[in-house]
């Protein structure tokens, strides 16, 4: 038996821009994968004796498109009726290598193979599932594990997801600038989402859902590839990375949830912390802000602090003030006044989160900061008051855990201490 | 003689290594590199970040800069600085700086993410 492990990153790193070709010229999406699968077969008969071609994308992409091309014509023969519509560019299939080879493109290919799975129909589960499916290539199994729910399931989701694009109808022609760029901010968004469904798991299933914010990390990488010089890109990129270097810090044995304050920094990824930095740094020449570079940029403080104490929290006061302008939230408030609570103290911090009680009214994070100011403020009952909502609103055991750490000390403190914030 | 060896390898693929692949391959490089250095002979080491972290200063008349590497095959790599800069945008002022003195061609500008000085060499 050869490596094939070699063979199986080809095809993933492949992938998103061989079915996107594939699905240019076959204009379906199942016929385009099957095409890519096709190819993929043929790969593993010739890759291992005849070595790597020099572009494998390349490679999949002629092998997969002439299979499809023999398997219609040989179901012509049996059917009298042709259907010429069934597949564009057929007439140009034997000299089509040259521009096979160019990669003019490839961008608006991945793109629009991105900008399918985003389709504004699409629940976000269904869009996760799909671009995970499509994109990454990831197997049904993989991602049914990783949402902890039956491949049948994730199978019907798929198919579902497929039936909606399929009549949504998304033209195939080049876009222009204005509808390239608002694919690329949509696509961005379904990234962000894919990060955030591994992000936001639970201790017991962190590790279960990491190649969620894995794959995530990877479009990002692809998409920043794509579009060399669009800072909120980069932002994104940066975003994720900055996040992602935490992971191994966040949860601890037991899987209970690990707040910023209280991690080990020595578990921080530097790698992924100076690619993150690195990246913030480069969007932030253009001078061109936006949501996703302002957060990039508040990951960036926290991941320059080698100690809690050693954090800016007088700049995120600022980027969180910024973020409210770009992209108006009471959570970003919510985010901004655990900021303020540090800079100017709790009192400060509770007077910016009152406004915000209608609106946040069943949110777990409004009451789990709330008790925590009060508890600062040596409101103790008031803050019991809010730590007992919090509990009930709880999305997570980590999270209720979490909330009940706040509480015991509660009981057992009469004096009143610095509690920690949720970030 | 001091010679430069300089790395190439498909980053897409190098990336998507998990970090216990990494630090295998780190590990065994690290073998190789005591035993040069024990010898005396490695000098600085470095591991760039990826190309997404690049920037590329074009000596035309005027410079441009533009994001990403430098992606042109019809001229070759014929030498290398390493600059300690606050940020990226002091990194292209040396840059800029390099480029008046020595027009025509391009500087690529890559954040260094791990680098080992090496100061047996002379």
């Amino acid at each position: 038996m050869t490596d094939t492990a070699w063979i199986d990153a080809a095809f993933t790193s492949a992938r998103p821009q061989a079915v996107g070709a594939l699905l240019r010229y076959f204009r379906n999406l199942d016929t385009a994968e099957e095409a890519f699968q096709n190819a993929c077969l043929r790969a593993l008969n010739s890759w291992p004796q005849n070595g790597p071609p020099r572009d494998p994308a390349a490679w999949l992409i002629m092998v997969g498109r002439n299979v499809a091309i023999d398997e219609v014509r040989r179901n012509r023969k049996q059917e009298p009726l042709p259907e010429d519509e069934a597949i564009s560019d057929l007439e140009d299939a034997e000299e089509a290598m040259a521009e096979r080879l160019d990669g003019s493109h490839y961008r608006d290919d991945i793109l629009r193979l991105l900008f399918i799975c985003c389709h504004p129909d699409l629940p976000a589960t269904q869009q996760i599932a799909l671009a995970l499916r499509i994109v990454s290539g990831l197997s049904v199994k993989q991602i049914a594990r990783a949402f902890l729910v039956s491949e049948a399931a994730i199978e019907q989701r798929i198919t579902r997801a497929k039936a909606r694009v399929a009549d949504a109808d998304v033209p195939f022609e080049t876009p222009g600038a204005a509808e390239r760029a608002e694919r690329l901010s949509a696509v961005a968004a379904m990234v962000y989402l894919i990060f955030n469904e591994g992000y936001s798991a639970a201790g017991d299933t962190a590790e279960i859902r990491s190649p969620f914010c894995e794959e995530a990390i990877r479009l990002a990488r692809l998409l920043l590839r794509l579009f060399q010089s669009e800072p909120e890109i980069m932002g994104l990129t940066a975003l994720l990375l900055l996040q992602h270097a935490r992971a191994a810090a966040r949860f601890d044995a037991d899987g209970t949830l690990v707040l910023l304050d209280d991690q080990d920094r020595s578990l921080w990824n530097q790698q992924m912390i100076a690619e993150g930095l690195a990246l913030i740094d480069k969007a932030m020449r253009h001078r061109r802000s936006g949501p996703y570079q302002i957060q990039a940029a508040i990951a960036a403080l926290h991941a320059r602090a080698a100690r809690p104490e050693d954090t800016d929290w007088a700049q995120i006061d600022l980027l969180y003030g910024a973020l409210e302008i770009v992209q108006p939230s009471p959570v970003v408030t919510l985010n901004r006044a655990v900021a303020v609570s540090k800079v100017r103290g709790p009192q400060a911090a509770l007077e910016m989160i009152e406004p915000l009680a209608m609106r946040l009214s069943n949110y777990f994070h409004y009451f789990g900061v709330r008790g925590a100011f009060l508890m600062q403020l040596g409101r103790n009952q008031e803050a019991r008051v809010a730590f007992d909502r919090a509990i009930a609103l709880a999305n997570t055991s980590a999270e209720a855990a979490h909330i009940r750490m706040h509480l015991d000390r509660l009981m057992r403190d009469s004096a009143p201490r610095a509690a920690k914030v949720s970030q | 003689m001091l010679y430069a060896i300089l790395c190439y390898h498909d980053e897409d693929l190098v990336g998507s290594w998990s970090k216990e692949q990494d630090t295998a391959v780190m590990k065994k490089l690290a073998v190789v590199q005591d035993r040069l250095r024990t010898q005396g002979q490695l000098g600085p080491v470095a591991r760039l970040l990826p190309t997404t972290s690049a920037t590329t200063l074009r000596k035309d008349d005027p410079p441009v800069v533009l994001d990403g590497p430098y992606a042109e095959t019809k001229e070759q790599l014929l030498g290398f600085y390493i600059v300690d800069c606050g940020n990226l945008d002091e990194a292209v002022d040396v840059a800029r700086d390099l480029g008046a003195a020595n027009p025509g061609g391009a500087y690529e500008i890559r954040p260094v993410g791990l680098f080992q000085p090496g100061d047996r060499l002379k």
